[in-house]
């Protein structure tokens, strides 16, 4: 447990911009790691970290296995289904069981808002937060957030629209904390019927087109839309979403300058983002995806309980 | 059956507008004087009352007891001890037990309990329609005669229009009301708290206040349309409070309640992910609460129902999407309604015993809810002043599930009085047979 954080990472909105700072602080000796020959420091060497994820993920999940591996922690991977998740077993008692082991960190995805708190309040071992139903995604917001720092030197000052299912995204919401917390402006785009009420009051403009949103900002990060929100009637197709709200290099060639293009993956080509806006001069989205395993190195390191600055995080190779 | 008298109380009885220093003599299960220094029968059972208020026992419009079907949750024996434990001299037992209250001996059966509990009166409401399918009307005159006071599918809304305006047509013929859970489902679906700016920032599905708002005016028009009465549960948004009045103002036949937690707590309550804050309908926004308050004290809002929701401690341990809905409340109703309304300076004490007693036997037509000479002997004498903390391990209720844990409240029953025998008393602990 480190005061520099907190026990559990659940999300951003409780972090303060120094916290924030201070991981993607962290996250940069641990780009370097990743380039080695040997992917490998001693930081976490003894720990014990279960990745206990009830949905299906594959970017996530092995983005934080690799961050865990590379600090030499010793992970187990828990799937819901095929464990006693599909026998019924509840959230609570999976979580004293685990706790039973002594296992020292949890990192939790799962398909309700507020499982990574609740679990976080019934067990003495740091959570990490891998995304929770429409709430948080807390280091998929730290990726971005590095990313944007990266491209631009900054994110104070930045424009930064989060375009598209807003209403169910985690990201979003990830985002929009990490953002307005260190200074970004932060605009949202969509359907009226995918953007949660009162958003406006989370500190964000409304951004009622996709041309709006191209005019306005420096960054676009473009959100899934999930499939089945057709099904459920928020909107009336894919192919119209993407003659609407779809990111086309034609809409961004109107463009007042070069934007950013980000995506949290997995992509649905030719819906909310065109191929070649995907594989394009502007798109980081392969850079976040690298990045993702700094940040998330960064989350495990100071959550265990290691020193803040450069050198002691990455010191050290592994032999 | 030996008299009671209650010497020295604030007497207050809405119905006659009395309120002041006196005697109250109850012989038989009846009331049989109110005045200054009655003379003591031989063999009265004498409770001093000094500094405590004594009024007609209150009457919850809106009580889920479980029995039978989840008995571990709440028995009728426990909740009727809940129930005088909170001053209640009697509860209305909604019908969505398991099996559904949709026939006349299943009525039978509740009615039974009750007398054997011997502590508040239970009074079944039936189901509006079979199995609370909400297809098939159920056999009014069957219910009502074995003992059923309502009629009522709460759990549920009535979605269908045609059912609801049947159910008010029919129902006339027993001059029952026609409670209804307002809640446009299709508008609702799979939310699991109010829509705003907390359930934006906790990334749960919102249910809009429009969801309630749609039926309230549906039920209103239907109200208008046979001439039925129409009683609109737990009112919770300021939509809701707005069409009742305008409603109550064209003379249409519609009454309507409020909970506790509706007038004591808004949808902050469910930060942090707080299972016991989550209800149906949800916690609403500061203006809807201060809305429902108004609505209490104008009279657009006639009572006071607890909406008691027994649940077990697992089941409201878990994801927030997952918990069942509901919170107990007879044994912090008084509490909160001396605490948020009365000291909060919306309703006067009168005002509050109007609103937990005398009206709602008025609009269900039930005994009680007065002291006029040969009433139902049904008393609460509490103490308005007191101050305590609520723990939920003391409650008579089973289960335990409130999010007034901790809450310092005032006022609180110390003798509960039902068909002239105390069923309740706090100075002697608890009664024979209860558990607490």
């Amino acid at each position: 447990m480190t005061p520099a954080l907190g026990k559990d990472l659940v999300g951003l909105e409780p972090l303060s911009a120094d916290q924030i700072r201070l991981l993607l602080d962290t996250a940069e000796p641990f780009k370097e790691v990743s380039e080695r020959t040997i992917k490998k420091v001693p930081a976490l060497r003894g720990k014990t970290i279960v990745n206990l994820f009830f949905e299906a993920s594959t970017r996530t999940r092995i983005s934080f296995e690799f961050a865990e591996k590379r600090l030499s922690a010793d992970t187990v991977n828990v799937a819901a289904s095929g464990s006693s998740v599909s026998k019924g077993e509840t959230l609570v008692d999976t979580a004293k069981n685990l706790e039973a082991m002594r296992i020292d960190m949890v990192v939790i995805r799962h398909g309700s808002s507020g499982a990574a708190q609740f679990l976080g309040q019934r067990i003495a071992s740091n959570v990490i937060n891998a995304g929770d139903g429409k709430h948080e995604h807390p280091t998929q917001a730290l990726l971005d957030l590095l990313t944007l720092r990266d491209r631009f030197g900054r994110i104070e000052g930045l424009k930064v629209a989060i375009c598209g299912d807003v209403l169910h995204s985690r990201v979003a919401r990830s985002n929009i904390w990490g953002l307005t917390k260190l200074g970004a402006e932060v605009g949202v785009c969509g359907p009226p019927t995918l953007l949660p009420r009162n958003i406006r009051d989370l500190g964000v403009t409304i951004l009622p087109r996709i041309e709006d949103a191209i005019q306005w900002a420096d960054a676009l990060n473009i959100l899934r839309l999930q499939l089945e929100r057709m099904q459920s009637g928020f909107i009336p197709s894919l192919r119209e979403y993407n003659r609407v709200f779809g990111v086309t290099s034609e809409r961004l060639a109107r463009a007042p300058k070069d934007l950013l293009i980000l995506h949290p993956g997995p992509m649905n080509r030719g819906v909310e983002i065109d191929s070649d806006v995907a594989d394009g001069p502007h798109s980081v989205i392969l850079p976040q995806v690298t990045n993702g395993v700094a940040v998330r190195m960064a989350v495990l390191y100071l959550l265990a309980g290691g020193m803040p600055g450069p050198g002691q995080a990455a010191g050290g190779e592994e032999r | 059956m030996r008299p009671i008298l209650i010497r020295g109380g604030r007497v207050i009885d809405p119905s006659r507008g009395g309120d002041g220093i006196a005697d109250l003599l109850l012989e038989g299960d009846r009331v049989s004087a109110v005045g200054r220094n009655i003379g003591e029968p031989d063999g009265a059972v004498v409770i001093d009352a000094a500094g405590m208020v004594v009024a007609p026992g209150f009457i919850d419009l809106h009580t889920h007891l479980r029995e039978p079907g989840q008995e571990d949750l709440e028995t009728m024996a426990s909740g009727a001890m809940a129930a005088a434990a909170g001053g209640f001299s009697a509860v209305c037992a909604m019908p969505n037990t398991d099996p559904v209250t949709d026939n006349q001996a299943a009525v039978g059966f509740i009615v039974g309990q009750a007398q054997r509990a011997g502590k508040a009166r239970v009074h079944p409401i039936g189901a509006i329609s079979v199995g609370q399918k909400g297809q098939q009307l159920a056999e009014f005159g069957e219910l009502v005669g074995a003992g059923a006071v309502a009629v009522s599918d709460d759990g549920k809304p009535v979605m269908s229009s045609h059912l609801m305006r049947t159910a008010l047509e029919y129902a006339r013929t027993f001059g029952i009301p026609v409670a209804d859970h307002c809640e446009d489902m299709t508008l609702a679906q799979g939310g699991a708290m109010h829509e705003g700016l907390v359930s934006t920032r906790l990334g749960l599905k919102g249910i809009p206040s429009a969801a309630e708002e749609i039926m309230v005016a549906r039920d209103i028009i239907l109200a208008e349309l046979t001439g039925g009465h129409v009683h609109l549960c737990h009112m919770s948004t300021r939509g809701s409070v707005e069409l009742i009045r305008r409603a109550k103002e064209k003379g249409i036949r519609v009454t309507a309640e409020a909970c506790p937690h509706h007038f004591s707590l808004t949808h902050e309550a469910c930060e942090g992910y707080n299972t016991n804050a989550k209800m149906n309908p949800p916690l609403r926004e500061a203006e809807d609460r201060a809305a429902v308050r108004e609505g209490l004290r104008d009279g657009t809002i006639d009572v006071i129902a607890t909406d008691h929701a027994p649940h077990h401690y697992d089941a409201k341990e878990r994801e927030f999407d997952d918990a069942p809905n509901g919170i107990i409340g007879l044994e912090t109703a008084l509490g909160l309604a001396v605490t948020e309304l009365v000291d909060g300076g919306i309703l006067t004490l009168p005002e509050m015993i109007d609103r937990m007693s005398t009206t709602p036997a008025r609009i269900f037509n039930l005994p009680g809810g007065t002291f006029a000479t040969g009433a139902a002997g049904d008393v609460v004498v509490f103490d308005p002043a007191v101050e305590w903390e609520v723990r939920p391990e003391d409650f008579f209720s089973k289960s335990r599930n409130t999010p007034f844990r901790g809450r310092r409240l005032r006022g609180r029953a110390e003798v509960t009085i039902v068909r002239g025998e105390v069923v309740f008393d706090r100075a002697k602990g608890a009664p024979n047979g209860a558990r607490r």
